[in-house]
């Protein structure tokens, strides 16, 4: 029996059971579908932390006191300092990094800011005028930090969009003073709404210059100092020359380096192991359809055991019979599979119409796997009734007996 | 040529040993038209089976055409029963969702015989049965009569040696029942071997050559010709003794 023999038979017997066919069919396209929406939807979120990132601003590089092995992990703890990363450690790689378009040292720390009777603990970041172009902070009104002499402070502060409003409801703030612990500062601006960068609320911090936020925390250490890289092709260049230039200051490597590409790596990562797993679990859905398919073919088993009987007597072998069976499941959930393919597809595109900014996208190797499981369920699950359908006893079968 | 010598088969039923056929020897020439009769449970489709080569005889030897296959494997059995074996039943299992010509062209189809080929010999097997008309019907739209003869071109297509019928006129009424008679009849003038299993006397009395079961085993061997009924010849049986 050759492949469009076996394919005509058991197409003609599935055709016969309509009902019964389609509603294989439907689960094994269920299956497929929501492996597909779900790895779709990991992969979507995978591509909007992407995005998050770039928006950001690439070709960024951040240097950070003390040595982690952990690079890919989220950058700032490290226990125990052996070095300070110093505001002259900064000014150095200013000075010796000629492909740094921008160099901005950040100091950190958790100060009351307050304004007569309101008061509020917050993130206080001191750091430069360059920071504005790195993290492409907008403001909503007044100016950032003023262009000065790095070793220099000012009592100027620029507020988180949301602090303005709770200090201020509603009042102009721009030239107003507001204390931050101890100290005096004046509202020079406030930031346009940021919403989270990197786990920082930009909304509910405050700027100062980074000399002023070292005094108020009394640090002689940076938090870090970042940077942004010409072209993205200098990145690996200006890493090793930062390097060269800290290690030369320090006496050894005692600080770490972390590009924006380890960090957005490490979380794609994590996000596609997300993608994973939820396709595992719309892989359920798919194994299941596979045991609708065994059931399905059990069933056309017992009811054609008069057919098999007769295609034995007219000569055809174990083989034959075993082949025309299993071509039965396979086309069933192969078919499936492929209407579970539109299915998915059309459930993404609107998942797109109804929620514009999340991209979700089926990445290729799901919709490959889809549709190869579905196969390969047609096949596992299809062996036992095809088996059994082809060790069955000729003459019993013809006599519509099972044994 | 059919040589079956010592067949025995015997099932197992509940521990104890139940003999469907015992020691049968029997000789079908090639061309010969034979009918197996016997009350039921004698035994006579067991025999048809095994002739068929559906069933394996539990001991004994079967020669066809020369060939012991009395003990081929499963396998070997099918290819023997596509190349040599055409079957008729009582119940025609044609494939109900299979029109005429898919159900005529299965054994073809089985034997990878080429698609064009196919439609050729199909057609020629249903104009031999006198039914190029009803190609395109299913069975569920034909009568018992055309259903059998749908049936008798199916286990003609191969062009076997042997032709083997299990109640064949069984299901049907009279002047159908006479007509697929006839049709097997003209077969076996063609050539070809036919071995009848029938209780109807007027079926058996076609044949050159009537072997009456009893029991599993050959109570009697007589010309067709000879046989009035059933019930007599087993009479006969008794008021002679067994023959051999």
């Amino acid at each position: 029996m050759n492949a469009p023999d076996v394919l005509a038979l058991s197409g003609s017997a599935l055709w016969r059971q309509k009902r019964r066919t389609l509603l294989s069919l439907l689960g094994v396209s269920i299956g497929v579908a929501a492996v597909l929406l779900l790895t779709s939807l990991g992969e979507g979120a995978r591509l909007y932390v992407r995005g998050q990132f770039e928006t950001l601003g690439t070709n960024l590089l951040a240097v950070l006191p003390g040595k982690t092995e952990t690079t890919g992990s989220m950058p700032g703890f490290v226990a125990g300092v052996p070095n300070d990363l110093t505001l002259a450690d900064a000014e150095a790689l200013r000075r010796g990094m000629p492909a740094a378009r921008h160099v901005a040292p950040v100091a950190l720390g958790n100060e009351t800011v307050s304004r007569g009777e309101r008061s509020r603990q917050v993130l206080v970041a001191g750091s430069t005028a360059e920071f504005q172009p790195i993290r492409s902070i907008e403001m909503r009104t007044g100016s950032f930090l003023p262009e000065l002499p790095w070793d220099r402070g000012a009592p100027v502060t620029v507020l988180g969009s949301k602090l303005a409003d709770e200090l201020f409801d509603g009042e102009q703030p721009i030239g107003q003073v507001v204390r931050i612990g101890s100290w005096r500062m004046k509202v020079i601006g406030v930031l346009k709404e940021q919403g989270m960068h990197l786990g920082i609320d930009m909304d509910e911090a405050v700027f100062v210059p980074v000399t002023t936020a070292m005094r108020m925390f009394n640090r002689s250490s940076l938090f870090r100092v970042v940077f942004t890289i010409g072209a993205r092709a200098d990145i690996d260049a200006a890493q090793k020359r930062c390097t060269e230039i800290l290690v030369a200051r320090h006496g050894e490597e005692d600080f770490t380096l972390i590009t924006q590409d380890s960090v957005m790596d490490a979380l794609s990562s994590i996000l596609t192991m997300l993608t994973v797993a939820l396709g595992g679990i719309a892989a359920i859905s798919l194994a299941v359809a596979g045991l609708g398919i065994m059931n399905v073919m059990l069933v056309s088993v017992s009811e054609r055991i008069e057919e098999i009987g007769l295609l034995k007597a007219v000569g055809a072998g174990r083989a034959q019979i075993l082949s025309l069976f299993l071509a039965e499941a396979v086309m069933l959930s192969l078919l499936g599979g492929l209407i579970g393919l539109g299915l998915g597809f059309g459930l993404i595109k609107l998942a797109r119409v109804i929620f514009p900014v999340f991209p979700a996208t089926a990445p290729p190797w799901a919709t490959v796997a889809a549709v190869t499981v579905s196969v390969i369920v047609g096949v596992f699950f299809g062996v036992l009734p095809a088996r059994r359908a082809s060790r069955l006893d000729p003459v019993a079968a013809l006599q519509r007996r099972e044994a | 040529m059919i040589r079956l010598e010592g067949i025995w088969r015997t099932y197992s039923v509940g521990g104890r040993d139940l003999h469907a056929l015992a020691e049968i020897d029997e000789h079908i020439e090639t061309g010969e038209h034979v009918a197996i009769m016997g009350p039921s449970g004698s035994g006579k489709s067991t025999l048809l089976n095994i002739i068929g080569c559906l069933d394996r005889p539990t001991r004994g030897s079967y020669v066809l055409d020369g060939r012991e296959v009395g003990k081929l494997d499963e396998e070997e059995l099918a290819l023997v029963r596509r190349e040599t074996i055409g079957y008729v039943f009582q119940a025609y299992h044609l494939v109900p969702r299979l029109d005429a010509t898919g159900n005529v062209e299965l054994p073809l189809t089985i034997a990878s015989v080429p698609r064009a080929e196919r439609k050729q010999r199909v057609a020629a097997a249903l104009a031999a049965v006198d039914l190029s008309d009803r190609a395109t019907h299913r069975p569920n739209a034909m009568s018992g009569g055309e259903r059998q003869r749908v049936a008798i071109a199916r286990a003609t297509i191969m062009q076997p040696g042997v032709l083997l019928a299990d109640e064949p006129t069984g299901n049907l009424d009279r002047n159908s029942g006479q007509q697929v008679l006839e049709l097997l009849d003209q077969l076996n003038k063609e050539g070809l071997t036919l071995v009848v299993v029938t209780h109807d006397a007027e079926v058996a009395r076609r044949a050159d050559r009537v072997i009456l079961l009893e029991d599993g085993k050959v109570a009697r061997r007589m010309p067709g010709a000879a046989l009035t009924n059933l019930t007599e010849a087993l009479r006969g049986v008794s008021a002679e003794g067994h023959e051999t």
